[in-house]
């Protein structure tokens, strides 16, 4: 066996062949070029900052074309004026420090780039340019030139530039601001009553404090009134009535206060309580800026296409634009974006994006293509049917499904409580008045706004944002990416959880091989192997890492008929691999599944079959689920594992195959009806209905870089296994909260004897808010914390 | 008029003025991306190189 080393640019072993250059292995010519380029450069230091860092380019011919429809790039540029350029491309290859430096450098590489900056956590760059110099289409080539090909699809072009919401960070430093100043000028006034000086100065202190909780009343805390109001519309008491409530009161009483100079009023609390407030908001708040959960197809679409005119040119088409009729030039591993008919050539097409099934589909010339399927062999030229959206595919996006919002019909726990909450507060509220009235009338107002404003549910409205908010962010640690917290609520009530096949429960791309046949010896296999590492077909990558241990020979006359097979030649043997017409073997007996066959000069030797090969532990996880879950498998593909699946599954599983898009989300719509909260889990287009509908969509990736459809949660394929675990430990975090919320009743009612009373002074509510605040923060942080341990 | 208005004055001026450039550094996108710059700052002895071997190779990358 020759010496396997891993390539210098990319990391990928190098066997026979390695190109040596500069007493480096490099796997491919393409790697050895992106160094050359590097080193001719200056920009070797790419290679000092992290060992392989590189991805070999790819075949780039006709993919960028589009980019010289200028509609099309001015579109796509951020800034365009004169002799400056800007752009933002997205660029999924983005992984370590040495990508950042490297594509910052690109101005070492074409003066016309002025400048370009990397954003690492939504992996994209932002290039300066001269259009003059240098054209966006030069640009993209550049990059897909060094292993950094940009990902440009339908949905860069049709979305508006989304602005950033910063208010929350605004509506934060203006509380946080005005709560350390108004605490520092409050802080005399807690303990020296009567002092000379200070009642000199006592209502130019009170109104500097009053004057910083305006900005915080009017501005920070804008977004509980908004809420709180919505909720009363809706005849909901949710957590922000108290909320608002209690805010509004402390602002009115204060006032009052410094007005008719009472009392020096309750403005550090009113303060210190809108800032913790919206710092449990931000914390609950955990984006992934190199994840999306709203993805449609548009994501997946290409936004050109190349379209043959009346004169049989080409030309770049925007995909929104083709009219019916339009003649289209698919190249291979192009994406059809219209339902249409083919014209010539011939079509494999692999619809596993749209219907699960993994093998690709194989059309003639005058069939029905539809939408959203891959080309995998070879240029087609087409005839459309229907634009895009119009598409079978596209058509699922307009099932009503897609526009209602899973966040507004779901009670939280929090406010759930909230409800029983507000009523006895009001209660206790109304009776303690009523008591005073006769006892003492004039204390009658203050225990009311004093009882509004120590109730307040600070610590209350907290427990579920930091509990949630450090549980999003362990599972984000874990590759368990999840959309809000809102989704983990939901996750720990689930009774049901529905599968895919394809893809979920089975590993894409990897299969079990078996073979069928004369046995091969050492040199046939080794010959075989050879022959394989020519070949792109997805078949043969999958057979060429099956077969292990065989060295590799050089070979003569390498041919690969697309879509059939290759045939090839060593010393006097000629191999040829493929389908069962391409070896001449018809008679061979075709079953359903999918295999190689393999002819050796004049005998055919054997073939080798592909079966799905389901992720590890499946079996595992769901005999762990079946006490507690309803499980169902969805399938878009035929029923020829059923009996496979139903061996190793648990005898309650539900097994349905072939079924549609829609009809996977009028399952689980149904099952929702009969009041079952349903988990589904999925990945490809297919199930981006399905995905929607229920009340927890987890998308399995085997690469959470490429796209998942539009979901709640992104799990990566790795952790499938752990799915159970990552489910008792959402429930762990709602026990939590309900535990924390006790506790933020303690101080409550410790608050209440206070006000009920008609002792609340200002240094109590000062002490009492913050107290329990900091106590719920550091409970449900450290017992998210104490729970999630199991899950490494 | 009594120092302690001239003291609360410079004060609040001084905490003003840090309050408006955390605004306008948020507002800036400083906080959008708190990882790259991370990075990006131990670089930036590298960077500094001689640019004369740029020229050579811009032509050859416009044959694209």
């Amino acid at each position: 066996m020759t010496d396997v080393s891993a390539c210098f640019h990319c990391g990928d072993p190098c066997e026979a062949d390695a190109i040596v250059f500069d007493k480096k292995n490099f796997c491919c010519n393409g790697c050895k070029i992106v160094f050359e380029i590097f080193s001719e450069n200056d920009l070797s230091g790419y290679y000092d900052l992290q060992n392989f860092p590189g991805a070999s380019p790819k075949e780039l011919e006709g993919k960028y074309d589009f980019l010289d429809n200028s509609a099309i790039a001015d579109k796509l540029l951020e800034f365009n004026d004169g002799g400056a350029q800007i752009i933002t491309l997205y660029i999924p290859h983005i992984h370590c420090s040495s990508c950042i430096w490297v594509l910052e450098n690109l101005n070492k590489l074409d003066r016309n780039i002025k400048a370009s900056q990397v954003d690492f956590p939504k992996k994209t760059v932002r290039v300066t340019f001269n259009s003059e110099g240098i054209s966006l289409k030069q640009i993209a080539c550049l990059l897909g030139k060094i292993g950094y090909a940009p990902y440009i699809s339908l949905d860069d072009f049709q979305t508006e530039k989304i602005k950033k919401d910063r208010s929350i960070i605004y509506k934060l430093g203006i509380a946080g601001f005005a709560f350390g100043n108004v605490m520092f000028l409050s802080f005399p006034e807690y303990f020296e009553v009567n002092e000379f000086w200070l009642d000199q100065y006592k209502s130019t202190f009170r109104w500097l404090m009053f004057a910083f909780s305006l900005p915080v009343f009017f501005y920070s805390a804008s977004g509980y009134f908004i809420a709180a109001f919505k909720g009363l519309r809706a005849k909901i008491l949710n957590i922000d009535v108290p909320l608002a409530l209690g805010i509004l009161v402390l602002f009115v009483r204060s006032t009052f206060e410094i007005v008719f100079d009472i009392g020096s009023g309750f403005f550090d609390s009113l303060t210190g309580l809108v800032f913790f407030l919206l710092l449990g908001k931000y914390f609950q708040q955990k984006t992934y800026g190199f994840l999306s959960f709203e993805r449609d197809y548009k994501s997946y679409f290409p936004i050109a296409v190349t379209r043959i005119n009346k004169n049989g040119r080409e030309e770049a088409v925007q995909v929104n634009e083709i009219k019916k009729g339009d003649r289209l030039l698919i190249r291979n591993d192009e994406l059809i974006p219209v339902d249409s008919i083919l014209l010539k050539g011939k079509a494999r097409i692999d619809y596993s994006f749209v219907t699960g099934e993994i093998e690709p589909v194989e059309k003639e010339s005058g069939e029905k293509i539809f939408a959203g399927g891959k080309q995998v062999s070879g240029s087609i030229e087409i005839d459309t049917l229907k634009p895009v959206s119009q598409s079978y595919l596209t058509q699922l996006w307009s099932n009503q499904v897609f526009d209602s919002n899973k966040e507004n019909s779901f009670t939280s726990l929090t406010n759930t409580i909230s409800k029983y909450f507000t009523i006895s507060i009001l209660s206790i509220a109304a009776s303690a008045t009523t008591y005073w009235l006769f006892v003492q009338p004039a204390l009658a107002m203050n225990v009311f706004t004093a009882i509004l404003i120590i109730a307040c549910p600070c610590a209350l409205a907290m427990s579920a944002p930091f509990a949630l908010g450090n549980m999003l962010r362990i599972f984000g640690k874990l590759k368990f990416y999840v959309k809000n917290d809102q989704a983990i609520e939901r996750l720990a009530k689930a009774d049901t959880l529905i599968f895919d096949k394809t893809g979920t429960i089975t590993a894409n791309n990897k299969s079990l091989v078996t073979y069928e046949g004369t046995t091969l010896n050492k040199a046939e296999k080794s010959l075989l192997k050879s022959t394989l590492r020519t070949s792109g077909h997805p078949l043969s990558r999958i057979l060429y890492s099956h077969l292990n241990g065989c060295e590799l020979v050089k070979l003569s006359d390498v041919e690969e008929v697309v879509g059939e097979g290759i045939k090839a030649k060593f010393n006097d043997q000629q191999i040829k691999i493929g389908s069962a017409s391409f070896v001449n073997a018809e008679n061979i007996q075709n079953n359903l599944q999918t295999a190689v066959h393999i002819r050796l000069n004049k005998d055919y030797k054997g073939s080798f079959l592909f079966q799905n090969k389901y992720r590890e532990g499946l079996s595992e996880l769901f005999k762990e689920l079946a006490p507690e879950y309803q499980l169902a498998i969805l399938s878009g593909d035929n029923n020829g594992e059923a009996a496979n699946l139903k061996k190793i599954l648990p005898l309650k599983t539900s097994l349905l195959f072939q079924q549609t898009p829609e009809e996977k989300l009028n399952y689980i719509r149904q099952l929702q009806q009969d009041s079952y909260r349903v988990v589904m889990v999925g990945d490809g287009l297919n199930d981006a209905g399905a995905l929607k509908q229920s009340d927890v969509g987890i998308a399995i990736s085997e690469n959470v870089n490429v796209f998942s459809p539009a979901c709640d949660a992104i799990l990566e394929a790795g952790k499938f296994k752990e799915l159970h675990k990552y489910i008792k430990v959402a429930k762990g975090a709602m026990t939590i909260i309900k535990i924390s919320i006790a506790i933020s009743f303690l101080y409550n009612i410790v608050g209440l004897y206070f006000a009920v009373t008609g002792q609340l002074s200002p240094v109590v509510a000062a002490i009492l808010m913050p107290l329990s605040s900091i106590s719920v923060v550091l409970f449900t942080t450290l017992m998210t914390n104490l729970i999630s341990q199991k899950l490494n | 008029m009594s120092v302690i208005y001239l003291l609360l004055t410079i004060s609040i001026v001084i905490a003003v003025f840090f309050f408006v450039v955390f605004i306008l550094s948020v507002k800036s996108g400083q906080f959008d991306d708190t990882y790259t710059p991370s990075v990006r700052m131990l670089f930036d002895d590298e960077l500094v190189k001689e640019k004369d071997q740029v020229q050579k190779t811009t032509s050859k990358n416009k044959d694209e």
